[in-house]
């Protein structure tokens, strides 16, 4: 399988792939909810968006865009042994996690100022921007964890393909959620 | 491949902090309770799963005591009911709530938890040859989750207003107004964080066994070597990963109108005189998203009971498996079909009879597959050399179950006849066949035979004769009847049928299932007891007591952290060689290399290796000129 020892003796490989299905099955809670959308809002011509979103929305996109861009430095500074590196752009990462996070609240202010509520709303269609950014942001919060595990204390001494094993289930959840924001802006940018 | 030095633990050093299993000092905390020990959590979910199947077996014969005497009191029902059983009987919002717990428990605690969690906690990686699970921290974490999934449901019934009473399916409006019914307060709140924590249980098995099956298994067990338990378990947790987070979704959305005033289910509700601000939703995309997850669920729950019953009638028909590769085939089949099929449970919510049609024609297909298995059922038996052990007798009770309740999918799919048979008995009597008693036929299958695996011991044949052939007569002697009254037009769920003048009729029909539910219900005492007590003194078992060929069978009867004491074995060869012609037992295990069983190698053996079909064709000429010699001195 051609993988270094060490690496097999911990089962990284098969732990790594633990993080794929996770996504996986991610992603499916995040089609099923698209799907949901589709399938309320071409039940009646009163449903749908019906509204131009907050433009703030598109500062949230960058903001996610960047961070997977430090996400990504910080893999490399890994790989080069790199540790203070490492851990300088797994923070910008963080911060910029919890940037996208609190632009996002904002961007649930202007909503309701517009007279979209996510409650009492006749038109769930609008509910459902806030549910998809709702659940997208306990994802966020769930990777800003991960990269958080990914952070390589000075106290404790680990091995580097353990630090990289730690890396790359972070950053691939990082990037993936990363492009489920793409996938769930576009699909609302495309129903406004 | 590097396989067999990959999970070699023995020779681990510690760099990792707990995650690993190596020589750790178990206390009897870690290793009873918070064990990362994939045997343990397998009979952790067992036992947890067969406490769930009484406590839901119980209900169920509480609220067939109201369907077969619907004019008697039984006052002892109220000295342990108290309010729910006034004047010794039961009221009908706690029927509804029976009826409720009772499907729930069993479709997800028993039959998901209980069948999944146990065998492919259990057989993943003994049957592939690895040490544990890919995370066997995530698995711990895995029991955990489903025992506090377990311990809410349970708590529903102390809380003042009593459990979910929605039906095991939750539709909204009901589910999604608290005041709507006394069981949608606080106990439908209940449910909803049971089941949240359900299905993060349920995810992270899956995901453990999916990774193991593609990663972990040991040289020369490459995927069409695998058993088909393997197969099964494995499709099960492909399905469970893309099915149970849609469940999520709608679950989240419920609990947001629930308690947040969203209005993604409601609208035009009147309630006590009271117009309800909840306007706009669609309590269809509820149902969409539920039967999304539930007719996968029911093939959750089937699966693995299928691919026990192939590896259970295969040893005790002492026969290859008939098809192995179309068993295979049939699972993968019933995977993907099984995600196009849930209109089927829609098709009178008004939807497009064309879109009813699309729906009618895929679930039409999954008999294909389902029947391509039981006709391979049926052949393995043929002519072989059948072991009657009390797995092999719930195997082909499966196999029965699974015919008879099968034949009346056929009528349901149809989406034209489905107008007159939804919701009727006729319905709960076709699932309750084909999924209930196949389901846990297989799961009783199951432990009978994997018994001696987990605890070392064999459990009483008597008993497990008694309990079968009560089981199984017992649950024919509930269901079968079911059918006459669905086709009758005797709605499931009704508290009091006895009111209306058409369905008086069927009172001595119902007297009579009660009569079977209390017996069959008994009947488990056998059951019970005999695995209680064999636990602790059945007679002792030999390492591999149904001269079986998979792996698990190799590893020592004492169980150890890490499953072989040495290297793990090798494979070499199928699971299912069993009577092969030209060889001295009618068994060869998958560990036995074809250079140890000259005698017996066929040339398809080899795939087509031509160093070995050599080898081979000289030691059969070699040995022809023996017999010839022989022959002639």
């Amino acid at each position: 399988m051609g993988n270094a020892p060490f690496e097999d003796r911990q089962n990284l490989k098969a732990r790594k792939f633990l993080m794929w299905l996770f996504i996986i099955s991610s992603f499916m809670m995040f089609a099923a909810l698209t799907s949901g959308y589709i399938v309320y809002t071409a039940g009646n011509a009163a449903r749908g968006l019906k509204i131009i979103l907050p433009k703030a929305f598109q500062f949230s996109t960058l903001i996610i865009i960047a961070s997977s861009f430090t996400m990504f430095l910080a893999s490399k500074a890994a790989r080069k042994l790199d540790y203070s590196k490492q851990n300088t752009y797994l923070w910008f990462t963080i911060l910029l996690g919890l940037g996208f996070f609190a632009n996002q609240f904002y961007c649930w202010s202007l909503l309701f100022n517009m007279g979209v509520p996510f409650a009492f709303n006749q038109n769930a269609s609008q509910s459902f921007i806030y549910v998809f950014t709702g659940i997208h942001l306990t994802h966020i919060l769930l990777g800003v964890g991960f990269v958080a595990y990914s952070l390589r204390s000075r106290r404790k001494n680990i091995s580097q393909a353990h630090n990289l094993y730690r890396l790359e289930i972070s950053s691939l959840f990082w990037h993936f959620i990363d492009i489920l924001w793409i996938y769930l802006y576009v699909f609302l940018l495309l129903n406004q | 491949m590097a396989s067999t030095a990959i999970h070699d633990t023995a020779v681990l050093t510690h760099h990792d902090h707990g995650h690993e299993h190596g020589h750790h000092k178990e206390t009897f905390i870690t290793k009873y309770i918070f064990s990362q020990d994939h045997k343990m959590i397998a009979k952790q979910f067992l036992i947890t799963g067969i406490i769930m199947a009484v406590i839901a077996m119980f209900l169920s014969v509480l609220f067939r005591l109201q369907l077969g005497w619907p004019d008697k009191n039984f006052p002892i029902l109220e000295t342990f009911l108290g309010k729910w059983a006034e004047g010794g009987r039961i009221r009908p919002d706690f029927y509804l709530a029976l009826v409720t717990i009772h499907g729930t428990m069993m479709v997800f605690f028993v039959l998901t938890a209980g069948l999944s969690g146990t065998f492919s906690n259990l057989l993943i990686p003994l049957q592939l040859g690895a040490r544990d699970m890919a995370s066997p921290f995530l698995n711990m974490l895995s029991y955990w989750f489903f025992f506090t999934a377990c311990m809410i449901m349970m708590g529903s019934f102390f809380v003042q207003t009593g459990p979910a009473s929605a039906g095991w399916t939750i539709y909204p409006p009901l589910s999604a107004i608290p005041k709507a019914i006394p069981g949608s307060g606080l106990g439908m709140t209940l449910w909803l964080i049971s089941m949240i924590l359900f299905v993060a249980s349920s995810l992270m098995g899956a995901l453990n066994y999916i990774s193991t099956v593609l990663n972990m298994r040991t040289k020369g067990m490459d995927m069409w070597r695998m058993p088909l338990t393997i197969w099964a378990f494995f499709l099960t947790a492909i399905l469970g990963v893309l099915s149970f987070p849609v469940l999520v979704s709608g679950v989240v959305l419920l609990i947001f109108d629930r308690s947040f005033g969203t209005s993604f289910y409601l609208s035009d509700i009147v309630v006590q005189g009271e117009v309800l601000p909840n306007q706009g939703g669609s309590p269809i995309l509820w149902q969409h998203l539920f039967w999304f997850l539930g007719h996968p669920e029911v093939y959750i729950v089937i699966m693995p009971a299928l691919g026990i019953t192939s590896e259970v009638i295969a040893t005790n028909s002492r026969k290859p498996i008939f098809g192995y590769h179309a068993m295979v085939y049939s699972l993968i089949g019933i995977t993907i079909l099984s995600f196009i099929v849930w209109g089927h449970h829609m098709f009178i919510t008004g939807m497009n009879p064309f879109l009813g049609g699309v729906f009618m024609i895929t679930t039409l297909i999954i008999a294909v597959p389902s029947a391509v298995k039981t006709f391979n059922y049926l052949a393995t038996l043929w002519r072989g050399n059948i072991r009657f052990t009390p797995a092999m007798l719930f195997a082909i009770g499966l196999v029965s179950f699974f015919i008879s309740g099968g034949l009346t999918g056929i009528f349901l799919g149809n989406a034209a006849l489905d107008i007159n048979l939804h919701d009727t008995y006729f319905v709960v009597a076709h699932f309750h066949l084909v999924m209930g008693s196949a389901a846990i036929f297989g799961m009783l299958c199951g432990v009978y035979h994997w018994f001696p695996k987990m605890f070392g011991r064999l459990m009483d044949e008597k008993l497990g004769y008694l309990h079968f052939w009560l089981t199984f007569i017992g649950a024919y002697l509930v269901f079968f009847p079911m059918h006459f009254m669905g086709l009758d037009g005797v709605p499931r769920r009704y508290y009091a049928f006895t009111e209306f003048e058409f369905m008086k009729e069927w009172l001595t029909v119902n007297t009579f299932i009660s009569w079977a539910a209390i017996i069959s219900a008994l009947a488990q005492v056998a059951f019970l007891w005999n695995f209680f007590y064999s636990i602790f003194y059945g007679k002792k078992s030999s390492q591999n007591p149904w001269e079986s060929n998979t792996m698990e069978w190799t590893a020592p009867v004492e169980h150890l952290h890490g499953n072989w004491p040495g290297e793990i074995p090798t494979v070499y060869r199928w699971p299912y060689d069993y009577s092969k012609p030209g060889h001295d037992d009618d068994f060869i295990p998958q560990t036995v290399p074809f250079s140890q069983t000259m005698s017996s190698n066929l040339p398809h053996d080899f795939e087509g290796n031509a160093e070995s079909e050599r080898i081979q064709q000289e030691w059969d000429s070699k040995y022809a000129a023996d017999k010839v010699e022989q022959g002639i001195n």
